[in-house]
């Protein structure tokens, strides 16, 4: 479990526990410890979240029903940005800091993301069919968020081709920072071009244009999606800490293999 | 510092116009491309002339894309990118250099030649110098984001199709522009030079950017 620390924290204390779980056996005790928890809360939220989206939030004037795609495809709108930012912090990590664990992020991160942007994607599509008449339309923002996930497959792919891990880290780190412009133009399609995906309503200025009784079920879900991936995240990332220590035994075990046979064979 | 530049320039231009390099290439694939569109979409000139912008562009773009993976490839594979690395040089100028290089033997090629395919996609005769004018603004941009992308896999054995998949969605600004330059050239609401100034400005970030990108990508796979 965690230990409290008595002395009040200060910088200096949150940078050296940034550093002690920068120790890969360190993050396994500490993502062993934090994972039922955030799985936990997360099987709360969405449990509440999809109650009150499902049963408790009315039906829209205009949408009726559909409305409640919205509850799915909006988190998963925001997760798929959330990740890709978490990519590139971890990026930044992975050039700057040299932080042993941000290559491990990243490299899990993406799939996540990945499949976020493919459910906000398809989620549009069945939302957009009743609505605007059509799967899809090629307007600012769906064309951004279909971008975004493109570059989502380049980085896996590239995560794929390159077998040597701290070296492809790297090289996904650099296309990661490259493919980041992205991000602002999604956030910021439905402002600059005025097309058929309606304007932000939740985080804008002036509060949110949506009803309490459907903002809510949102918000929580929203969180409740968020640590989901969260805790899909620490998974993926303590698969990548194994498949890395079995890639190192391996070469170790081969190497020793290879020196035996040299001493068994006279020069 | 400049002659090792221009020597990088100079190696790379003779490499791209030799037997073999592949400069030529580019441009017979581009016409080839043109040349398969009216196959698909039938011979309707009045259609051709008003997707002829767009269908030069997206030739041009696949044209920079394909020869793309052995930009960096073929110099890592003969060691010379190991001399360019230990050399005076910034790597940041070497990669500069190459860039050019890339942009001169392929996307100035495919500008110059855009004219004459437009002919074959029934271009106004109007509209050929603004078309040309796009794509020779626009390609250095393909160039150069094109260079980041082949550093990233400069080791790599087989590369292939790996470098136009992690290079294509980053060039969407640049088509979008490119296109929405060339029609406004033969006819639109909006004014010619509003996205050719954007296209222009698209090409100098990405001269710096992908030139630093490279540099950096080329650093972390010593």
């Amino acid at each position: 479990m965690l230990k409290l620390r008595r002395r009040p924290r200060d910088f200096a204390d949150d940078m050296a526990s940034l550093i002690d779980l920068a120790n890969p056996t360190r993050f396994m005790r500490f993502s062993a410890a934090l994972l039922p928890w955030l799985a936990g809360v997360s099987v709360l939220l969405l449990a509440v979240g999809l109650y009150l989206a499902w049963f408790v939030a009315p039906a829209d004037y205009q949408q009726g029903e559909t409305i409640r795609i919205m509850f799915v495809h909006v988190p998963a709108a925001w997760l798929a940005l959330m990740f890709y930012t978490l990519m590139a912090v971890s990026a930044l990590g992975t050039l700057v800091w040299r932080h042993p664990l941000a290559d491990v992020a990243q490299k899990a991160a993406a799939p996540i993301g990945a499949c976020f942007a493919l459910i906000c994607l398809l989620t549009g599509a069945f939302w957009g069919k009743p609505m605007w008449g059509t799967y899809w339309v090629w307007d600012a923002r769906l064309t951004s968020v279909l971008v975004l996930f493109l570059i989502y497959l380049g980085i896996i792919a590239l995560w794929r081709v390159l077998d040597e891990p701290s070296r492809a880290g790297r090289a996904v780190a650099i296309l990661t920072l490259i493919g980041f412009v992205n991000v602002p133009i999604i956030k910021f399609s439905v402002d600059w071009w005025n097309t058929l995906h309606q304007p932000a309503s939740v985080l804008r200025v002036g509060g949110p244009s949506i009803h309490p009784s459907m903002l809510w079920p949102l918000l929580i879900l929203a969180l409740g999606f968020t640590f989901l991936a969260l805790a899909l995240h620490l998974v993926a990332m303590r698969a990548e800490i194994m498949r890395r220590r079995v890639r190192t035994l391996t070469i170790l075990e081969a190497e020793r293999l290879d020196r035996l046979a040299a001493q068994a064979v006279p020069a | 510092m400049s002659r090792a530049f221009l020597a990088i320039l100079q190696r790379d231009l003779v490499l791209a116009t030799r037997a073999g390099g592949g400069g030529e290439l580019a441009l017979v694939f581009f016409l080839t491309l043109v040349v398969l569109v009216p196959f698909a979409l039938g011979p309707d000139l009045n259609l051709l002339s008003r997707i002829g912008p767009a269908i030069l562009w997206l030739g041009a773009l696949l044209s920079v894309l394909i020869g793309l993976d052995r930009l960096f490839q073929s110099d890592e594979d003969d060691g010379s990118l190991d001399l360019i690395r230990s050399s005076a040089l910034p790597l940041e100028l070497a990669v500069l250099a190459k860039g050019l290089a890339h942009w001169l033997t392929t996307g100035l090629p495919l500008a110059l030649a855009a004219p004459l395919l437009g002919l074959l996609v029934a271009l106004p005769a109007e509209a050929m110098l603004p078309v040309s004018a796009t794509l020779l603004v626009g390609t250095p941009a393909l160039s150069f984001i094109g260079a980041a992308g082949a550093a990233l896999t400069a080791s790599l054995r087989r590369g292939g199709l790996i470098v136009p998949i992690l290079v294509a969605p980053l060039t969407v600004p640049v088509l979008i522009f490119g296109v929405s330059a060339a029609n406004a050239a033969i006819g639109g609401t909006i004014p010619f030079l509003t996205p050719f100034l954007i296209l222009c400005a698209l090409s100098l970030i990405a001269l710096v950017v992908g030139t630093i990108a490279a540099a950096v990508a080329l650093r972390q796979a010593e």
